[in-house]
């Protein structure tokens, strides 16, 4: 087992330990079996077409004075059949949190989400992505931080001091939806002489107004979206080794509810990666509730996503258009399906998706996940997923 | 979300502000049922805040049985509808999910769900009033703050609910997106409490019939139902909401009830 996982230091764990006021924990989570099957035969003959993959989150969580205080332990592990990369373990949470009237201080390993848009997390910043475990890119590696909440009545700032950069995950060369080349996390490039132990700032403004919620934040320190540059393996092997710069990114998120109704925009303006890029993903989401005079909502979202960033630094999604539709059963199962694809404006291509998750009784919960990749152009950066058209069950035992 | 049996604050309610007579011949009906919902308002103002775990029993068609687990915290909000936290803890799946919640009288309620495994928060749309509760045969209209302009209101007729005298009158959702044309309800004469309401549709046939049974009083004065049962006589399902361990009074705040308490809630 290849472990890529942070590992607290000890403080941190006297830090769980001296703060619990031993009123027991509270013990919740998953574990999951996971099987995929791709459609196609892989462009690399290492890769594989069929994939078993088991998997487990449990959660620890103590709480104290009414819930103002709180500590969270989330460890992680997948064990996977065939990729060795993405057998991993992580910390995804170890946190310590008290909350006052003015203010609100988090210490340790933390998941922290920034942004509205569904199709795209653009503005979403502080966690790294655990790309292995999904290609959609939602899960997230622990963070190890300092996070301040100063609460005012003109909204919240957040404060975050980020103790140390964690590295993308990518498959490895057995694994699928990957590039080819694959990328070689071992020959990772910083252009921190810090590397890893780099310490990242980050502040962000929070706030709601009536309909509207606002988000304005601003980050300085390694980038999470790294660049790629093809390298030659000791062994001979052409691979993209991850190129990891410091930039300065200033984002905001935008929601507006307004009935049925909601409209949402995130954008960025990033420098440190050449030039200074920036990107938008902006659209609606719009819900039939109760459609035919039956408890189903029918919800229609469209986005829009664009950057001026080149292609050479792997960002798919320069003129693209998503269009989804999500169907809520709202019945006892808590039935749902999300259908969409992303549709490249100026080339062809299409990357479409389908997911849906009905719980089967108390416990159990059966996912079902596919995506599809068409007619992608060479130059696209997803051409590279061209044979990696797959479905996916996956049967999780909630606890 | 305060449960039924409470109606808002209101300046309208100042009108009645004196304890009314429940005899005081009103002109119309019209009249006399508005004063017997702002009565009812009247007589739940000063609770400032309560929490209390709730367990809800989904029984379908077949007679099987799911059940959920909830715990609500509810913040009285003078001159507006309540604030409310609802932590959801069953089934396993959903636990850690949070749902925070503005009532408004006339405006649309705010509302924000967390989602634990992304760590998101998601505004959500404030149409979404008629839909089922967590799969339940309760909508969220049916369990969020019951403010007096809501409605409309008509005296109908007294009758007794299980040896109680009852008022009945006629509500008229006066909110968009309700999922109903009308509603029944019958208040017992002496503490107006909500009994027993029948819903109809937007097609106005009967389509679901709640009892609320198991009263209790708090701090010697506010009224709650410890049981309410929903029967749906369109599609035979019902739903029973067990309500556990009411405590008022806990010193919450406004900052009990924002996003960042939305994200810690457990």
């Amino acid at each position: 087992m290849k472990g890529t996982g942070y590992r607290p230091g000890a403080w941190m764990l006297w830090l769980a330990c001296a703060a619990s006021p031993a009123l027991g924990a509270d013990l919740s989570g998953y574990v999951a079996a996971e099987f995929r099957a791709f459609t196609s035969t892989a462009l690399d003959p290492r890769q594989h077409d069929e994939n078993l993959s088991v998997v487990a989150e449990p959660e620890w969580s103590w709480q104290w004075n009414d819930g103002r205080s709180t500590i969270a332990f989330v460890p992680f592990a997948r064990l996977d059949q065939n990729d060795d990369e993405r057998t991993h373990v992580d910390i995804r949470e170890l946190a310590w949190s008290t909350a006052h009237d003015a203010w609100e201080l988090r210490l340790g390993v933390r998941k922290v989400f920034w942004g509205v848009t569904e199709s795209q997390h653009l503005v979403d910043i502080i966690n790294q992505t655990d790309v292995v475990e999904n290609p959609d890119g939602e899960d997230k590696l622990g963070q190890p931080m300092i996070n301040l909440a100063l609460i005012n009545d003109w909204g919240t700032v957040d404060l975050f001091v980020l103790l140390g950069f964690r590295e993308r995950t990518f498959p490895g060369a057995e694994g699928r939806l990957r590039t080819h080349p694959r990328v070689d996390v071992d020959r990772a490039i910083f252009e921190s002489s810090r590397e890893e132990r780099h310490v990242d700032f980050a502040v962000r403004w929070s706030h709601a107004i009536g309909d509207w919620d606002l988000g304005l934040a601003q980050f300085h320190g390694t980038t999470r979206d790294p660049r790629f540059v093809p390298v030659t393996d000791p062994d001979g092997e052409r691979v993209l080794a991850p190129v990891y710069e410091q930039i300065n990114q200033s984002s905001a998120d935008i929601q507006a509810t307004k009935g049925s109704w909601l409209w949402k925009l995130e954008a960025l303006t990033r420098s440190g990666q050449g030039e200074r890029i920036s990107a938008a993903v902006g659209g609606f989401e719009y819900t039939f509730y109760g459609m035919f005079d039956t408890p189903l909502d029918l919800g229609v979202v469209a986005e829009y996503l664009y950057t001026d960033r080149p292609v050479a630094t792997r960002s798919p999604f320069e003129d693209d258009v998503f269009a989804g539709v999500r169907l809520t059963l709202n019945d006892a199962q808590s039935s749902t399906a999300l259908l969409g694809c992303i549709v490249d404006l100026g080339e062809s291509g299409r990357l479409c998706s389908l997911e849906a998750s009905r719980r089967l009784s108390d416990h159990w919960v059966l996912s079902i996940e596919a995506r599809q990749f068409q007619d992608l152009d060479p130059g696209d950066p997803l051409f590279t997923l061209r044979r990696d058209d797959y479905l996916q069950a996956e049967l999780a035992y909630h606890f | 979300m305060r449960v039924m049996q409470r109606l808002r604050l209101l300046p309208l309610a100042a009108l009645f502000a004196a304890p009314l007579p429940a005899q005081t011949p009103a002109e119309t009906p019209e009249e006399q049922g508005l004063a017997i919902a702002a009565e009812a308002d009247r007589r739940d103002i000063g609770w400032q805040d309560s929490k209390a775990a709730m367990k809800m029993v989904l029984r379908n068609r077949q007679g099987e049985v799911s059940e959920r687990a909830i715990r609500v915290n509810s913040l009285e909000v003078k001159g507006d509808g309540d604030k409310s936290l609802i932590i959801f803890d069953q089934p396993a799946d959903v636990k850690g999910t949070a749902f925070l919640s503005y009532t408004h009288a006339t405006e649309p309620d705010d509302q924000w769900l967390y989602l634990p495994a992304l760590k998101r928060i998601k505004r959500i749309a404030s149409a979404n009033k008629s839909g089922p509760f967590m799969g339940s045969e309760f909508a969220y209209e049916d369990i969020s703050s019951q403010e007096v302009e809501k409605y409309s209101y008509k005296y109908l007729r007294d009758e007794e609910v299980d040896g109680l005298p009852a008022f009945v009158i006629e509500r008229t959702p006066q909110y968009r997106h309700s999922g109903y044309t009308k509603q029944i309800a019958w208040l017992d004469k002496e503490h107006y409490r909500v009994l027993k309401v029948d819903y109809f549709d937007r097609k106005g046939a009967h389509i679901k019939t709640l009892t609320m049974t198991d009263y209790r009083q708090y701090l010697d004065r506010f009224w709650r139902a410890n049981r309410m049962d929903m029967i749906n006589h369109q599609n035979g399902k019902s739903t029973t909401l067990e309500w556990d361990n009411y405590q008022f009074r806990n010193g919450y705040t406004d900052r009990d009830f924002d996003r960042n308490t939305l994200k810690r809630a457990r």
